[in-house]
């Protein structure tokens, strides 16, 4: 199932411009960005129990590096790779020590303050757009080649970072480390009975997780060539927890399928009526309550009821 | 900083206090007794507003706009619960959360199209609308004393009828140990329905009587669900008074922060870039003391007993 979804997600170009709709690469490099950040969402909120409302101000960390070092005349992945993935870190860090103390809800709301918080510092950086945000003129170059030039390269580099990340998710999931982070999802007393400081293990996964959520919006800003505080508002947090949910959470191909399903059926609302979300919502509610475990759960009841004949 | 200028704000907060407090309260209590994240409580309150626009629109009268649209919350917060929220209660937290997520989709676009995109308005009722002196050189809008004092005392009642009736104290007891309550013998479903038809009721008053001074427009919840959240997890989760003392200190912290944080970074830094902090250190205010509290006190101030 996976390898099926990143083999179509590959000849989408060639497809694309084939049947002369460029613009549905375009849309398709969107859904994969921000499959990514849903894919590191999916590990805390899937495999930890910890739902992070405050994702997005991640997200938008990354792509106000790209944007303010590009404001700088710094465009090199190796510089600003580098500052996003650090920037993030020390931000998880920082955020995730204090909320980690808390449980369930109290979680998801002050991972909700630490997410206004960044918004309503970009939106304060004045120098650097404040309120209407900052344009990125120049794409992120590799050690002085300009390889994201042209939208079919970004495309692609996008998909590679989108299969990486997947392959780094399933290798920690599978490893001693994700054994007993997922452990600690299911019974935190235990864990820490065994002998184990799940506090440090929630927290390492936290750091991860916003690492990957940077690098989405490390290539957000290229894609978009844009930033704004927008990106990271508390409904854009929303709306990637939706995603994880959507296509299944605790699976991760399910936070990919979940994300393109999110964009592509808005867009494809969006084109039949402009009150899109009038059916879009109920949609939502239907999904909740009658497709357990998502878009994911779905596949598997079908293929199950397939098989059995 | 004069002291009629602190004292208009003071009253302000006040007032943006109770109206919090009022959404907050049906919203700590669904969430408190029933285990029910309802994000589509903000859209209630909202719906509120654009009932008593209509309403008044029809009557021409503002308390006859007030009954039929406080019924007609209750009428929809009821149906509501009676179509979808129902078959939530048992399920994930998450789920929860996209379910409410899609109705707040779903009403936002829904009033966009009956009653449009722009805002409307709601007159005040011709006998409350002038100013009051309420000390020499300091007038005050009588509405905004009548929201006041009009959440205060839904306060009073809340308190009265959750401290001392047997309705209450069953909700007290549910918001603690709901499975005990229902093993008692309680009829929980039905005690659920009361709960919550009660706050959406709260939450419908909240949007009409601030309808007069706000525009009613599509999307006017989702900014007070967020502050109402961030009422209940300071208060403590299935706690009124914990509420009620939240909503006051946010409602204040935000206004008195809006209104004098230039003034107050002024202290300390040169003119420009405070003017260009405050803003954003002002609408950071209640999110870092939010973040304290939860810091401090990882359930709240006034956690229910038993949790």
């Amino acid at each position: 199932m996976p390898l099926l979804l990143f083999i179509a997600l590959a000849v989408v170009p060639p497809l694309a411009s084939m049947a002369g709709q460029a613009h549905v690469t375009g849309l398709f490099a969107r859904g994969m960005i921000f499959a990514l950040a849903a894919l590191g969402l999916d590990l805390l909120v899937g495999y930890g129990a910890l739902v992070s409302f405050g994702h997005a101000a991640f997200v938008g960390l990354g792509a106000y590096t790209v944007a303010i070092l590009g404001a700088h005349g710094i465009h090199d992945a190796a510089v600003v790779v580098p500052v996003a993935v650090v920037a993030a870190a020390a931000f998880a860090a920082a955020t995730g020590a204090i909320s980690l103390r808390t449980r369930g809800v109290y979680f998801i709301m002050i991972t909700l303050a630490f997410g206004q918080m960044a918004f309503f510092t970009a939106s304060s950086l004045a120098p650097y757009g404040g309120d209407d945000g900052l344009t990125v003129s120049t794409r992120t170059t590799l050690f002085g080649y300009a390889p994201l030039g042209r939208d079919v390269a970004l495309y692609y580099v996008i998909f590679a970072v989108l299969a990486c990340a997947y392959g780094l998710m399933r290798f920690l999931v599978a490893s001693r480390f994700g054994r007993v982070f997922r452990a600690a999802k299911e019974n935190p007393v235990r864990v820490a009975a065994l002998g184990f400081d799940v506090y440090r293990f929630q927290l390492a996964a936290y750091m991860v997780s916003g690492v990957v959520g940077a690098l989405a919006g490390v290539l957000l800003a290229n894609a978009t060539e844009f930033v704004s505080p927008a990106y990271m508002s508390w409904r854009r947090s929303g709306e990637l927890i939706i995603m994880v949910l959507l296509g299944g959470m605790g699976s991760l191909h399910g936070a990919i399928i979940g994300a393109l399903a999110f964009l592509l059926l808005e867009e494809w609302l969006a084109g039949v009526t402009e009150h899109w979300k009038i059916i879009f919502g109920p949609l939502l509610v239907v999904v909740v309550l009658f497709a357990r475990g998502g878009l994911v759960g779905i596949g598997a009841a079908l293929a199950r009821r397939w098989w059995r004949g | 900083m004069s002291t009629t200028l602190l004292i208009v704000q003071i009253l302000n907060g006040l007032q943006l206090g109770v109206l919090l407090f009022l959404i907050a309260a049906g919203l700590t209590l669904v969430f408190g007794v029933m285990d029910f994240i309802n994000l589509a409580h903000g859209v209630q309150y909202m719906l509120g507003a654009y009932l008593a626009v209509m309403f008044y629109g029809l009557t021409g009268s503002f308390v006859a706009a007030l009954v039929l649209a406080l019924l007609a919350s209750l009428g929809c917060g009821l149906l509501l619960e009676f179509v979808v929220f129902r078959h939530l209660y048992d399920r994930d937290h998450l789920d929860q959360v996209i379910a409410t997520f899609g109705i707040i989709l779903f009403l936002n676009q829904g009033v966009k199209l009956v009653w449009g995109a722009a805002p409307l308005s709601l007159p005040i009722p011709e006998a409350l609308s002038g100013s009051v002196v309420l000390m020499p050189g300091l007038l005050y809008p009588v509405w905004r004393i009548v929201i006041i004092a009009s959440g205060l005392a839904a306060g009073l009642v809340l308190y009265g009828l959750v401290a001392h009736t047997r309705i209450g104290m069953l909700v007290r007891a549910g918001a603690t140990n709901a499975t005990m309550v229902s093993a008692l013998g309680v009829d929980i479903r039905r005690l659920f329905m009361i709960v919550f038809g009660f706050g959406t009721m709260l939450a419908g008053f909240a949007g009409i009587m601030i309808a007069p001074i706000l525009s009613v427009e599509p999307g006017m919840g989702d900014t007070i669900l967020i502050l109402a959240f961030v009422v209940i997890v300071i208060g403590g989760i299935g706690s009124i008074r914990g509420a009620f003392i939240a909503a006051l200190l946010i409602g204040l912290v935000d206004t008195l922060g809006r209104s004098f944080a230039v003034d107050i970074l002024r202290l300390f830094l040169a003119p420009s870039p405070a003017r260009t902090v405050a803003p954003a250190l002002a609408s950071m205010l209640i999110y870092l003391l939010m973040a304290v509290v939860l810091f401090l006190r990882p359930s709240g101030l006034f956690p229910a007993r038993g949790r």
